[in-house]
């Protein structure tokens, strides 16, 4: 039985990329060295269901039809609209992404990726303040003091420990773990921060205040510090500060309790700021552990196309990028958006009741290998390929790091490019601009 | 009643049910509502009895579940259409909304949990 | 293909001796041949100066790049120079172009070819990130390109230089521009950019890098030795140590002595030192610094084994990036600006921070003179590439102004008449009344870079030459660079024709074609490595991929799909 080895995990940031998959008959039967979240994304479609047809919404009901019929639709639909949207683009490779953005050009769409609702305000954090990194090998190979601020790695990047930080081996923490301290600051008491050597448990929404309290104390004005800080003792907070001091490299680990709470970019922004102090005295970065696969992608992409990571507006014909107006969430609720493309995400899950509301509204078109909530609003369904078991392509880790997904086995499902390819062809013919133009 | 405080985010069952949310399994991963020892007792409810969950923005029926280590003033739900039906649309001018430290209240009830398919029908006209 | 002849034009090729004289240049399926049929398209020159299209062998193009187009939303609004900056939505052919500093992919191969350059060469990418750079390569319009990988705090290179192990240093530099694709050796702050992990720096040649036994210099020479034994068409391109640093004067020199003893057998430098402006300034301190352009220069005109490029600053906002990353925070620091920072696995740092030039500052005010400065006391324009080091000096397209105030001496006393009093004593420019001819411009931005490079097929047109060629609005019979700068300016600017391979790209300043371009990368190691080295290596490198990389090794390899038009080069074993 072929077992193809270095496989590319495909579901969170950790982009993990020595997997192994036995293929039997064109399908996966066992993964090895993967999580759970791994297993469950390469396995998946031998597991359960998927899309089997491509399908369009008639009467309320979902009919199925050919890709001709469903690509056409979805085309009609974006060429009628005045002010269509495209959104997800985070479970799918960069060469797709390359075309959702040339549909989103042509069509003068607004284009956004899941990093709306994740890590969004970590780009304006560095917009602001800039971003103090390395990639994973180098947090492995030093750091000695690992914080995991408002992210939970068991839960959400389950090898992300063994390979990159707690309990991985590196060039200068050759004892794994012993060599290292682990920091958790959470409000909630989590899987993670059980484990931990020091857990900070501030109340929700207080993370700013934290953060600008220990730059206090690392630019040596501990003295303006009251007793009780982000519903911390002040002792708590200056131990962390100490340990930080004492590092020899340490590293801020981010996740939502840093951009979804009060604050938002703020206080990414001040981490950043915070990093800055910290190197003053020692070696300091940080890293965002980005959610899905490839949303860093879709940031690095963009930014080289259009100048911006996300929140994208072509209606002018150049990219305008305003997050606050142009973001998905913002123009939703605005109900601004009379069309809608997903692909590679499910906003019917994810996004708030008020967004997805308006989506009900508007005619949808959904990208994906699986039904889900966005499935139930969406009035054209073409089902695709999965990109890094199906398909090949490239991804970036949640450090900028870019691989390449391996294609694992066969399928007669066409690809998130395929898809978009034909959808442009189609865009192009419907508005009379036949030849290439452009690209 | 209780007041509290509604975070919603990751856990790994709901990460491992992404690609099946037609199905039981991502129901038992995505729609429930944890809350610590004192707090299902002050509500009077046995974990997988439904509570109902209640901010400015919307209400959910959800089953309880416990977590012994939440402060008594935090109740978390896992990302997702049963956390989303009720978490701040707000995007406080840039671009994201408030998916955590939401004010909320929570109450026993004998409503059912919705399936998604029954939620996602409630934003239809 | 299609046969054209450019007639009536005034020719520029340094490279085969001509320098202004009207000859018509033929080409044929992309190639500069010796004549065509009656029926070839003609191209009328109309008496205009014909050079080879420009070659830009330092920019940051493609990779790091893309932090501070991220960084900067800012920037893409930014308009200085209507019709090479700023938003410009997408045409029938064009893609939408956006930015100044760090314009997006599609705005650099348009507005370069404005200018007149066909090629270009990315400064500096970790074999970890060449991925990153062929991707953004893929989406830079019209231009051929090529990567320089970094190599000089790499700890294979510093472990097997320690080891005294030159063999396997061969084989391992072989390896990384097989596994990058790349096509040349970069080094930054040898030595630095390992020791930047734990924060700190190396503070000059002699200086141990941290972790490790041995020293910048003891990596320049390995490197050196190395790249020359390997025969690479390219010599190692370095970034001296102390960048940025007033008295760094003394470390520039001594790298440049360093390398005297270095031998190559190639016809072309054994080091090439870059953005040198920002490495050569004497004094202490701030307050005490001034140009050592004049100390540099005199090295530079006494010994043949050195080229160079300026580093010109221009003043406005800039964004410096480089593998520099101790250099990076410091200026971040000092000027309360945005910082990012990147230290990648075993290879090397790097950081971009946003920071903006004054005329009214007497720092750069000196800067932007020391520039100018060196390309006007080196004698010999082949021992100088015009560069700004975009964008950290400036944006490339402020080439043409940089170019402009090479051919005059009046352009230059302007904007020294508005600067601080401070900076007067600082500078010799004042007294520099050398102005660059055609043939000498044509060296520095076109024939000496295809040389330095080893480019055999670029910056020049002769037989065989890639049809890449720039016509500028020009008549050099009718016009005095030295007064109508404006015009010489203007007519850098926006191209009167710039042909890509036989295809005529820009007429009059306006993209008319967009061919997708070539990426030329250098395969040493295939042929060039004998299989017992390459075991030797390969066993090495799987032990400390496991151990110490976070990607497997299979992976690590850039893959054929990065490179669609490649032109694979094998030098020659020696």
């Amino acid at each position: 039985m072929p077992v193809i080895k270095d496989v590319v995990c495909t579901l969170c940031g950790c982009l993990c990329d020595d997997l192994e998959a036995t293929v039997e008959d064109n399908k996966i039967t066992k993964v090895g060295k993967a999580c759970k979240l791994g297993r469950a994304k390469t396995m998946g479609p031998f597991l359960h269901e998927r899309i089997e047809k491509p399908m369009i919404r008639e009467n309320g009901e979902l009919k199925e039809c050919s890709y001709d019929e469903a690509i056409t639709k979805a085309a009609e639909i974006l060429v009628a609209a005045k002010r269509p949207m495209s959104y997800g683009w985070c479970s799918t490779s960069c060469e797709a992404i390359e075309k959702a953005i040339l549909l989103a050009e042509e069509t003068g769409s607004l284009i956004d990726s899941t990093a709306n609702v994740c890590h969004g305000p970590s780009a304006l954090a560095a917009q602001e303040k800039g971003a103090p990194s390395c990639s994973l090998g180098t947090a492995k190979n030093y750091a000695d003091l690992i914080i995991f601020w408002g992210c939970n790695p068991v839960h959400a990047h389950p090898r992300h420990q063994t390979r990159y930080s707690t309990m991985a081996k590196g060039a200068f923490t050759p004892n794994g773990k012993k060599d290292k301290k682990m920091v958790v600051v959470d409000p909630r008491n989590t899987d993670t921060a059980k484990k931990a050597d020091l857990l900070l448990q501030l109340k929700p929404g207080t993370d700013y205040v934290l953060i600008e309290a220990l730059r206090a104390i690392v630019n040596g004005h501990e003295d303006v510090l009251p007793d009780e800080i982000a519903g911390l003792p002040k002792a708590k907070v200056l131990e962390l500060a100490e340990m930080c001091k004492a590092a020899k490299f340490g590293i801020i680990y981010f996740g939502m309790g840093i951009t979804q709470t009060r604050g938002r970019y703020k206080s990414g922004d001040n981490v950043s700021s915070l990093i800055s102090d910290l190197n003053q005295i020692t070696k300091f970065v940080m890293i965002g552990m980005r959610g899905h696969y490839n949303v860093t992608g879709f940031g690095q992409v963009a930014s080289w196309e259009t100048g911006f990571p996300m929140a994208i507006d072509f209606s002018r014909g150049y990219p305008y990028y305003n997050p606050g107006e142009t973001g998905t969430n913002d123009v939703l609720m605005r109900r601004e958006v009379d069309a809608f493309i997903t692909g590679a995400a499910d906003p019917g899950a994810h996004f708030p009741q008020e967004s997805v509301k308006h989506l009900f509204k508007i005619p949808a078109i959904q990208i994906d290998g699986y039904a889900n909530p966005t499935t139930e609003f969406s009035d054209v369904v073409i089902p695709a390929a999965i990109a890094g078991v199906e398909c090949d392509g490239t991804a970036y880790r949640m450090d900028c790091q870019p691989i390449r997904m391996k294609k694992l086995v066969e399928t007669t499902f066409k690809t998130d490019e395929e898809i978009l390819t034909e959808i442009i062809a189609k865009v192009r013919e419907l508005k009379g601009n036949g030849a290439k133009g452009g690209a | 009643m209780i007041e509290t405080i509604l975070i919603s985010g990751r856990t790994i069952d709901q990460g491992a049910t992404l690609e099946e949310k037609t199905s039981q399994a991502y129901f038992d991963a995505a729609a429930y509502c944890e809350l610590n020892e004192g707090n299902l007792e002050a509500l009077g409810v046995s974990v997988d009895q439904n509570v109902k969950v209640a901010t400015a923005h919307g209400t959910v029926v959800v089953p309880a579940k416990i977590d012994k280590r939440l402060p008594d003033d935090i109740v978390f739900i896992p990302m997702g259409p049963w956390a989303n039906a009720i978490v701040d649309p707000d995007t406080c001018g840039c671009g994201m909304p408030g998916f955590k430290g939401i004010p909320a209240t929570v109450e026993s009830t004998t409503d059912p949990a919705l399936s998604m398919k029954e939620l996602m029908a409630t934003y239809k006209e | 293909m299609a046969e054209m002849i450019i007639k009536n034009g005034v020719v520029y090729d340094p490279k085969n001796g001509i320098d202004g004289e009207k000859n018509e240049i033929c080409i044929k399926d992309g190639k500069i041949v010796e004549n065509v049929g009656a029926g070839a398209k003609i191209v009328d020159a109309e008496g205009c100066v014909v050079m080879a299209g420009g070659v830009d062998g330092h920019t940051h193009c493609a990779g790091k790049i893309n932090t501070g187009r991220i960084m900067s939303p800012h920037d893409m609004r930014y308009a200085p120079i209507p019709g090479l900056s700023g938003e410009e939505p997408r045409t029938k052919l064009l893609r939408p172009q956006v930015g100044y500093n760090t314009p997006n992919t599609y705005a650099i191969g348009y507005r370069y070819s404005k200018l007149g350059y066909t090629s270009i060469a990315e400064a500096a990418i970790t074999p970890m990130m060449a991925r990153h750079m062929h991707e953004e390569f893929e989406e830079i319009p019209i231009l051929d390109k090529l990567g320089l990988v970094l190599m000089g705090s790499n700890w294979q290179v510093m472990q097997y230089i320690q080891d005294k192990d030159p063999e396997k240093l061969k084989a391992y530099m072989a390896w990384v521009l097989l596994a990058a694709r790349g096509y040349g050796v970069k080094v930054v702050n040898p030595g630095g950019g390992s020791s930047w992990t734990w924060g700190k720096n190396v503070s000059g040649l002699d200086d141990k890098v941290v972790d490790f036994d041995v020293t910048p210099a003891d990596i320049l020479i390995g490197l050196a030795e190395a790249n020359e034994a390997l025969n690479l068409p390219h010599s190692i391109h370095v970034h001296c140590n102390n960048l940025g640093m007033p008295g760094n004067i003394s470390t520039t020199l001594d790298t440049m002595k360093l390398l005297e003893k270095v031998k190559t057998k190639r016809d072309r430098q054994v080091m090439h030192v870059t953005h040198v402006q920002f490495n050569a300034y004497t004094g202490t301190s701030w307050m005490d610094f001034a140009s050592g352009a004049q100390d540099v220069a005199e090295y530079i005109n006494k010994h043949d084994h050195i080229t160079f490029d300026m580093g010109q600053l221009m003043f406005g906002p800039a964004m410096t990036m480089t593998a520099d990353g101790p250099t990076e925070y410091r200026n971040a620091r000092m000027f309360d600006a945005k910082w990012s920072n990147y230290d990648q696995e075993l290879e090397d740092a790097g950081g971009v921070v946003p920071l903006s030039y004054t005329s009214q500052h007497f720092a750069h005010a000196t800067m932007w003179a020391i520039g100018l400065e060196l390309a006007l006391l080196v004698k010999d324009p082949w021992k100088v590439m015009f560069t700004t080091d975009n964008p950290n000096g400036g944006a490339f397209v402020n080439y043409p102004e940089g170019q402009a105030l090479l051919m005059s001496d009046k352009k230059r006393q302007e904007v020294i008449a508005g600067f601080p009093d401070m900076t007067m004593d600082r500078i010799t420019l004042p007294n520099i009344d050398r102005e660059l001819d055609w043939g000498e411009i044509a060296t520095m931005t076109r024939a000496m870079s295809a040389k330095m490079l080893g480019l055999e097929e670029k910056g020049h047109l002769g037989v065989g030459a890639d049809a890449d060629v720039a016509i500028y609005n020009i008549q050099p019979d009718k016009v005095d660079p030295s007064v109508e700068h404006e015009k010489i300016k203007k007519a850098l600017s926006f191209a009167k024709y710039t042909i890509k391979s036989g295809e005529i790209v820009v007429r009059d300043g306006e993209i008319t074609a967009t061919p997708k371009g070539k990426v030329y990368w250098v395969n040493a190691y295939e042929n060039g490595i004998a299989q017992g080295e390459k075991d030797r290596l390969m066993t090495d490198l799987e032990e400390r991929f496991a151990k110490y990389y976070s990607i497997q090794l299979s992976n690590y390899m850039v893959e054929d799909a990065y490179l669609p038009r490649p032109v694979e080069i094998r030098p020659e074993v020696i």
